[in-house]
């Protein structure tokens, strides 16, 4: 593995400390009523609303369909996340140190499989939020439930919701081909 | 032969109505052919209207806020009046905004909405708003667009030359339009001469806590002194206030004050008073009064009674004030941008008089003096005078300037706005006002930079001009283009109560600073409640005090039980809403005040006295949601000696 590789391999490290400081997913909700928009942004420890009132704005709308209140207290893995990615970054820096190839493609596999659990673990929420619904809401359509879509856009009765990635999951992704694309190359010189 | 002739008048007049008549067609068919007012006064769905104009709502003690070239009606600002729309001067939170020296009053008659200003231009902070009948000076936050500030003026009577403000609103003026004894005393009214004062006040207006606190008062002859205005520029020092009734006359006024050749304009120099006030030259008059302000954490009135003002007599005060002899009792008094002229409308004068404002410093230098009353010099008029507006029109009352090098003067009589040129001052265009003309406004037409563009006629009689409403019509506005050579009427509007005067801003300079919601967090009333779960009833003796909270679609609590006939009950309502344009309405059956209107964070309280037995329905009396049907409960009152213990709750 080349200096270069290495260096790179703890850029990419050090880069994933950015995603504390940016959201990882957003949910954004648009409806006639809400000309200025509603949102929701998903970081690895918190759930925010796009402005400031705004988690406390779309709970008050979800009452009506009795959606379970989204509360930072009741989502266990906004506690893990930010451990999970910790550990990523330290041993990123930690393999970065030793000349083992072994360890880079161990640490690629185990981040994708922690992004697809992730992802997965999402989806389940959106699904408990969506399904889950309180017998007892104002408002029941017959058939209707309420999961935001995971990635691209939904109509749910008046509301449009558009569910993207954000820029942490950008700098995961980027973090993430740097250093494919720095082993590939170290490979293609070995080869010749 | 007889025949013959009156066949040949017949002829005759047949000719003259066919003439006529085409004529007439042929002007509606040009007029109807050459006109794109209304698309220059319309305003798409979903855009915004270029200025904000607001006018005062005379006799209604309110403000208007409209929206310009549209004339659309975006709100009525509850000023000095009780609003059974917001519960303003009903809850117990604003009720102490109406206190005065005289009690609680509801009522006022406003004229002059004056915008505040950085460097003598409109600045977007606050519109000021007198109150002429009990005297008092309102200020308004334009973050709010909600009066969260009044002081009442003591030793004064029918505050009208009010409140004009200076160029960097260091002070906002007032003045008395009906002179009494100061201090007030009882004597018969025919001692007019001998007892009978004005007084001139200067409301400071604090640059950091933006408080207002009545500075000083300047003591002056008995009056009526009508309106004024600060000048600006090289004439920044000084404001100036017409009167009239200089005869000090006490009856049949219409005749016995109009007399006199020439009243006088007041110029008083602030900076000078300022000085002698720190010289120590005031005395301390004993005097009644009220300074009531909102406070921001609590969202509720602070009313705090004054004793005492501190008074400044020209005759101690040399060279702080002089009179300018002007024709007819004047009624407005404008400052063109350059703060050189000073025009009056000298209301049943044939001409307009302009002053210089140079040539009034050369006088008093060279002591051009034509006499003095009780120490205050009258000036020679011609040594002041820069020049005369020939043929005005009749009645010209008020004067606003486009920036251009043009003024706009109404006349009342006449029925028109005349557009004059300044150094010149000849009369280059007119148009009619429908009908009798009163103020009239330019966006920004007092102030040192005119934003131009339109004129508002501000009328005082509409007749046939709407669809009639009986004998009681609405009032109206006009607006006009001025931005070509000649003078263009594109819209009549109704406006709220009389407008007196008003004033525009580009919307720009308020609408990003248009608050939309209060904090929760930062609520500090202390009856809020800030979650539902705080929610509950507390009794003690008679008084029951209900914390309660709103939110979309449910009062917390909504079943309440033990409450007895004797009780007083508070209402204290917490809007727990986040979000902008939700307030929530509350109204009890049987409430003997009016509806409170609670805006998102806010707390309002009402108070209620259950005088009869039985279930008493609450409810939201703003459309809040899809569930605001649903949003409300139910009191029950039992007899004063019951034992139905007190019992809330929400839900099962």
């Amino acid at each position: 593995m080349s200096t270069r590789s290495r260096l790179i391999i703890a850029l990419s490290s050090l880069l994933l400390v950015l995603t504390f400081f940016f959201p990882l997913w957003k949910i954004d909700l648009n409806a006639p009523q809400y000309p200025e928009g509603l949102g929701l942004r998903i970081w690895l420890h918190q759930i925010s609303g796009l402005k400031p009132n705004d988690l406390q704005s779309i709970n008050g709308l979800n009452h009506y369909i009795g959606m379970k209140p989204i509360e930072q207290d009741s989502i266990p893995e906004l506690t893990i996340m930010p451990y999970i990615m910790t550990f990523m970054i330290l041993s990123g820096l930690t393999i970065a140190f030793f000349k083992q190839k072994k360890l880079v493609y161990l640490w690629l596999i185990l981040f994708v499989i922690l992004g697809i659990v992730g992802l997965y673990d999402f989806y389940i929420w959106g699904y408990e939020y969506g399904h889950n619904l309180d017998p007892n809401a104002p408002i029941k359509v017959p058939g209707m439930t309420y999961q935001p879509p995971l990635f691209g856009s939904k109509q749910l009765l008046n509301i449009n919701a558009v569910s993207l990635p954000s820029i942490s999951s950008f700098l995961i992704l980027i973090s993430i081909l740097l250093i494919v694309t720095t082993i590939y190359s170290d490979k293609k010189k070995e080869t010749k | 032969m007889e025949n013959l002739w009156f066949y040949k008048r017949f002829i005759i007049h047949l000719w003259i109505i066919s003439i006529i008549s085409i004529s007439i067609g042929c002007e509606q068919q040009k007029s109807a052919l050459s006109g794109n007012e209304a698309e220059r006064v319309y305003v798409a769905p979903g855009t915004y209207d270029e200025f904000y104009l607001f006018t005062s709502g005379g006799f209604s003690g309110q403000m208007g806020v409209y929206g310009l070239p549209s004339g659309r009606h975006f709100k009525t600002i509850s000023v000095f009046s009780q609003n059974p729309e917001t519960g303003f001067g009903y809850s117990e939170e604003t009720k102490g905004m109406l206190n005065t020296s005289y009690g609680f009053i509801p009522w006022d008659d406003a004229h002059h909405p004056q915008l505040s200003r950085t460097d003598g231009i409109p600045d977007g902070r606050f519109i000021f708003i007198n109150g002429n009948n009990t005297p008092r000076v309102a200020k308004i936050d334009l973050k709010e667009f909600e009066t969260t500030e009044i002081i009442e003026i003591p030793n004064s009577a029918g505050n009208h030359a009010s409140p004009f403000v200076t160029e960097n609103t260091e002070y906002i003026v007032a003045s008395t339009r009906f002179s009494v004894p100061v201090p007030q005393n009882d004597v018969p009214i025919s001692s007019y001469k001998e007892n009978f004062k004005g007084t001139i006040s200067f409301i400071k207006l604090d640059s950091k806590t933006e408080k207002m606190n009545l500075e000083f008062q300047i003591i002056v002859p008995g009056f009526h002194y009508d309106l004024a205005h600060a000048g600006k520029g090289a004439s920044k020092d000084w404001a100036f206030f017409t009167s009239y009734n200089t005869e000090q006359a006490n009856t049949l006024l219409e005749i016995n004050a109009s007399k006199n050749d020439k009243d006088f304009i007041a110029a008083i120099n602030w900076k000078k008073a300022e000085q002698y006030l720190k010289e120590g030259k005031a005395k301390t008059l004993s005097s009644e009064y009220y300074h009531n302000y909102m406070d921001e954490k609590t969202h509720s009135a602070v009313s705090v009674k004054k004793t005492s003002v501190k008074v400044l007599d020209p005759k101690d005060c040399p060279d702080m004030i002089y009179y300018i002899p002007t024709p007819k009792s004047p009624h407005g008094v404008d400052v063109d941008p350059s703060g050189e002229y000073i025009v009056a409308g000298g209301k049943l004068a044939s001409v307009i008089p302009v002053h210089s404002f140079s040539k009034l410093i050369k006088a008093i230098e060279s002591k051009q003096f034509d006499g003095e009353v009780v120490g205050i010099p009258i000036l020679k008029y011609d040594a002041v005078v820069a020049g005369e507006v020939q043929n005005p029109g009749l009645g010209p009352l008020h004067t606003e300037f486009d920036g251009n090098g043009y003024a706009y003067t109404s006349a009342f009589i006449s029925s028109e706005i005349v557009k004059w040129k300044i150094g010149t001052w000849e009369v280059v265009d007119r148009t009619p006002a429908y009908y009798s003309i009163g103020h009239l406004c330019i966006p920004g037409g007092d102030s040192k930079k005119p934003f131009g563009k339109y004129v508002i006629a501000l009328n005082k009689i509409t007749k046939d001009r709407y669809l009639p409403t009986g004998p009681e019509l609405t009032q109206s506005a006009q607006l006009i283009d001025i931005s070509g050579e000649k003078m263009k009427l594109l819209l009549d509007f109704p406006t709220v109560g009389e407008p007196h005067y008003a004033q525009a801003i580009p919307a720009s300079m308020i609408m990003d600073n248009s608050k939309k919601f209060y904090s929760i967090d930062e609520n500090k009333h202390p009856h809020a409640v800030k979650s539902e779960k705080e929610a509950r009833v507390e009794r003690k003796g008679n008084i029951v005090r209900i914390y309660m909270t709103s939110g979309r679609s449910h009062f917390a609590p909504d079943n309440i039980e033990g409450i007895k006939v004797g009780d007083e009950v508070y209402f204290h309502i917490t809007n727990l809403e986040q979000d902008w344009d939700v307030p929530h309405g509350f109204a009890i059956k049987g409430m003997n005040t009016a509806e409170i209107l609670i805006m998102p964070g806010v707390t309002r309280t009402i108070k209620w006295e259950p005088k009869k037995v039985g279930i008493y329905p609450f409810y939201c009396s703003d459309f809040c949601s899809a569930l605001h049907q649903e949003m409300q409960g139910y009191v029950r009152v039992s007899a004063a000696n019951s034992s139905v213990e007190l019992k809330y709750s929400l839900g099962n």
